[in-house]
């Protein structure tokens, strides 16, 4: 009973966050940076703020993540960190050779005032950044947002620094996946293939962070977008961007810049979610849908129908980021749970939460949402009237264990299980596997609690 | 748009010229946004008429993070919009960071876009650039010309030197160029001469001499630029004057600032010692 001081009453807070329900900007950051083939992600401020994005990353991948860092001392705070980000940039191109260094701030280096661009451009004029190389940037001050921002504004910086237009477009389609899986990755592009549609996807963790152990270790693995496809993506006929929160911005900026219409959507996951995806590359590229993603939506259907019975009125409490929440609280509408308690830490803005809201107003029961909340709010509420099922990161696994309710982990972090990584809750086939694993919670839990009386083969 | 910096040591009269001069682009028919980069928020007083602007920081930290632009601007004297950053108050929190937030802030809520249609944006900036937050306002994309207000004053100059070694930093990897001196009277002897020398030193122009008048302070206790409160007067055109130079100003440099022998020199030179 780790939380076992949680008290059941409610009192207003308006300073402090208890166990938040999001990390770091760099978090974020580094984690879209790893999605660029050849990149060294580098942390402008102190070594602390870099072991801990790293770390994080490495325990929810079980990755090797790498990264470098200014290293600020006590001198740099004080005479700023140009001398340093200038050595780094010369130490990293001649000791590990990437393609390119994406730049983050920090907290520190964004209340110092240090001027990223200023500081790529001085190491330029220095001849520290080699002929084909580049260096992107993005500022990333936690005390703003959350990793979800951090992503946001990298992934925008991919288009900031390279998209152009070559005056005509291609065929191809670009997709901006969200803060998602590596897995998901995957698989919201095997969707648009088998459509027989060319993308660019970017970021794409994809082989990057769930990659194969072959015994001879890669510093920069094979997957990632490359620096001459997020160019073409400025010629590219459409971009479908998942996840209004984590990548809207890119996406907007893309057109922006290059004339790319964009079309924002949910991310896919669900039945419907996954329907508008596909939509939209069929209507994009003027392709019909193959019969091989028709039988998986069809699969999705069956079990959807097959396993309502369990699905039914079943409450469920949500903690995750933003285009997550909407996403999952929408498929589980869909089959008829109730999504009646969900927070995010990360600031998502009063029209975000309205279609949230929206989203739950048919609910048969009072439905509790703070944005920006935290699992201790999330915890108050369960301890006030409680849920059938708990959906979110690890550390909603200390709620489920005081209050004994089964949990789906889904989101970021999950540090204490594998598999996130290799399959993906997106797309038809990722529904799937969403509701198997909301199916195993809840059947697991009811075998486990049914007296001899009550057990049966199939409950 | 024209994006300018204005910079010198504090109490110079920065704010007052600024506000004048915008006045005066203003009358000329020029859509002009002023940005005030000082924590104690008095960069638009004279333009509307009192502090009677809500500070984007304020705006922020009782609202949160929806934020319109129409809670942190206001519409001044001749069509004059205005923005106050605000900041922590004397001795707790970090001003340069506000400064950052604020413009990025104004950024975000679109107050630059082309829609807006404005021709100048006016960065009026506290004192020194004591840290980098006060040089945001000449960060890359941001305010390309910097003038300097000065005076004959030596401590006035020793600011104004200094400044220009923080422009010397910014221009030699961006754009940002040094616009000229603007001479703040303060009645020094032989001024004029003095910051005509030093701007040559430093490689730029005195853009323009304006003389100590009264009617300053009579019309900023009236909370009003000399170009409202009295437009007739003399000091009216002096300030409609160096709005007409700025808007045709050719002349950006780096400037080559001075070492501290060098400017001590040319004030004996002046005859500021005997």
């Amino acid at each position: 009973m780790l939380l076992r001081h949680t008290p059941k009453e409610v009192t207003e807070r308006s300073a402090l966050t208890i166990n938040p329900a999001k990390t770091c900007q760099p978090v974020g950051a580094m984690y879209a940076a790893l999605g660029i083939h050849g990149c060294l992600p580098h942390s402008h401020g102190s070594q602390g703020c870099y072991a801990y994005h790293r770390s994080a990353l490495t325990r929810h991948f079980k990755e090797p993540v790498i990264a470098a860092t200014s290293a600020f001392t006590e001198g740099s705070s004080v005479f700023g960190g140009q001398a340093n980000l200038l050595q780094a940039i010369d130490n990293i191109f001649t000791v590990y050779n990437p393609d390119i260094i994406a730049v983050h701030t920090t907290c520190l280096s964004e209340t110092i005032g240090d001027d990223i661009p200023q500081i790529i451009n001085k190491a330029k004029a220095e001849g520290k950044v080699p002929d084909g190389k580049y260096v992107i940037h993005a500022n990333t001050p936690s005390y703003v947002g959350s990793h979800v921002t951090g992503f946001s504004t990298m992934t925008r910086a991919m288009v900031d620094y390279f998209a152009e237009s070559s005056g005509h477009k291609t065929k191809t389609i670009n997709l901006i996946p969200g803060y998602s899986e590596p897995s998901d990755m995957e698989e919201i592009r095997r969707i648009a293939s088998l459509m027989g549609i060319q993308t660019i996807m970017f970021p794409d963790t994809s082989k990057v962070l769930n990659g194969p152990l072959t015994g001879k270790y890669r510093m920069f693995p094979e997957g990632g977008v490359t620096i001459p496809e997020l160019r073409q993506a400025g010629s590219s006929m459409g971009t479908v961007a998942l996840g209004a929160l984590a990548s809207g911005a890119a996406a907007k900026a893309l057109d922006a810049k290059c004339k790319v219409p964009c079309e924002i959507l949910d991310l896919p996951m669900g039945l419907h979610g996954t329907d508008m995806y596909v939509d939209i590359l069929r209507r994009i590229a003027g392709v019909n849908v193959p019969d091989s993603l028709t039988l998986e939506r069809g699969q999705l259907v069956d079990v959807i129908s097959d396993m309502h019975q369990y699905f039914y009125g079943k409450k469920v409490a949500l903690a995750g980021d933003p285009d997550q929440l909407l996403a999952i609280a929408r498929f589980l509408v869909s089959i008829d749970m109730i999504p009646v308690y969900m927070v995010t830490g990360t600031p998502a803005g009063k029209k975000f939460e309205k279609t949230l809201r929206e989203v739950v107003k048919d609910a048969p029961c009072e439905v509790k949402i703070q944005m920006p909340g935290d699992m201790f709010l999330l915890h108050q509420w369960i301890k006030q009237s409680p849920v059938d099922l708990l959906i979110g990161n690890s550390y909603l696994k200390y709620i489920a264990k005081d209050e004994d309710i089964p949990l789906v982990r889904h989101g970021f972090p999950i540090f204490d299980r594998v598999g996130h990584s290799y399959f993906p809750t997106m797309g038809y086939k990722g529904g799937l596997r969403f509701l198997e694993k909301i199916l195993d919670a809840i059947l697991d839990r009811k075998d486990r609690d049914a007296t001899d009386i009550n057990m049966e083969l199939v409950m | 748009m024209r994006k300018i910096a204005i910079y010198g040591k504090g109490g110079i009269g920065k704010s007052t010229t600024t506000q004048n001069t915008v006045a005066g682009l203003a009358e000329m028919g020029r859509k002009v946004m002023v940005v005030g980069c000082d924590p104690k928020a008095d960069s638009t007083r004279l333009l509307l008429g009192g502090l009677a602007q809500r500070t984007v920081l304020d705006t922020l930290r009782a609202e949160g993070e929806d934020v319109e632009l129409e809670d942190v601007r206001k519409v001044g004297f001749s069509g004059v919009l205005c923005t106050e950053s605000g900041g922590p108050e004397p001795g707790v929190g970090c001003a340069g960071r506000g400064i950052i937030t604020s413009i990025n802030l104004l950024e975000q809520l679109g107050a630059y876009a082309e829609s807006e249609k404005l021709d100048y944006a006016f960065y009026d900036v506290l004192g020194d650039v004591v840290c980098g937050g006060f040089a945001m306002p000449i960060r890359e994309g941001k305010a390309k010309e910097i003038y300097i207000v000065v005076s004959g004053e030596m401590m006035a100059m020793y600011a104004a030197n200094n400044i220009s070694k923080g422009i010397v930093k910014f221009a030699e990897a961006g754009g940002v160029r040094l616009g000229g001196l603007i001479c703040n009277s303060r009645n020094v002897d032989f001024e004029k001469d003095m910051i005509e020398a030093f701007a040559d030193k430093l490689g730029t122009q005195m853009i323009h001499f304006v003389p100590r008048d009264n009617i300053v302070q009579r019309a900023e206790i009236n909370r009003k630029t000399v170009i409202e409160y009295d437009p007739k007067n003399s000091q009216a055109e002096e300030y409609r004057t160096l709005a007409k130079k700025i808007e045709n100003n050719q002349m950006f440099v780096v400037p080559k600032p001075l070492e501290i022998e060098e400017l001590e020199k040319m004030l004996i030179e002046h005859g500021l010692a005997t």
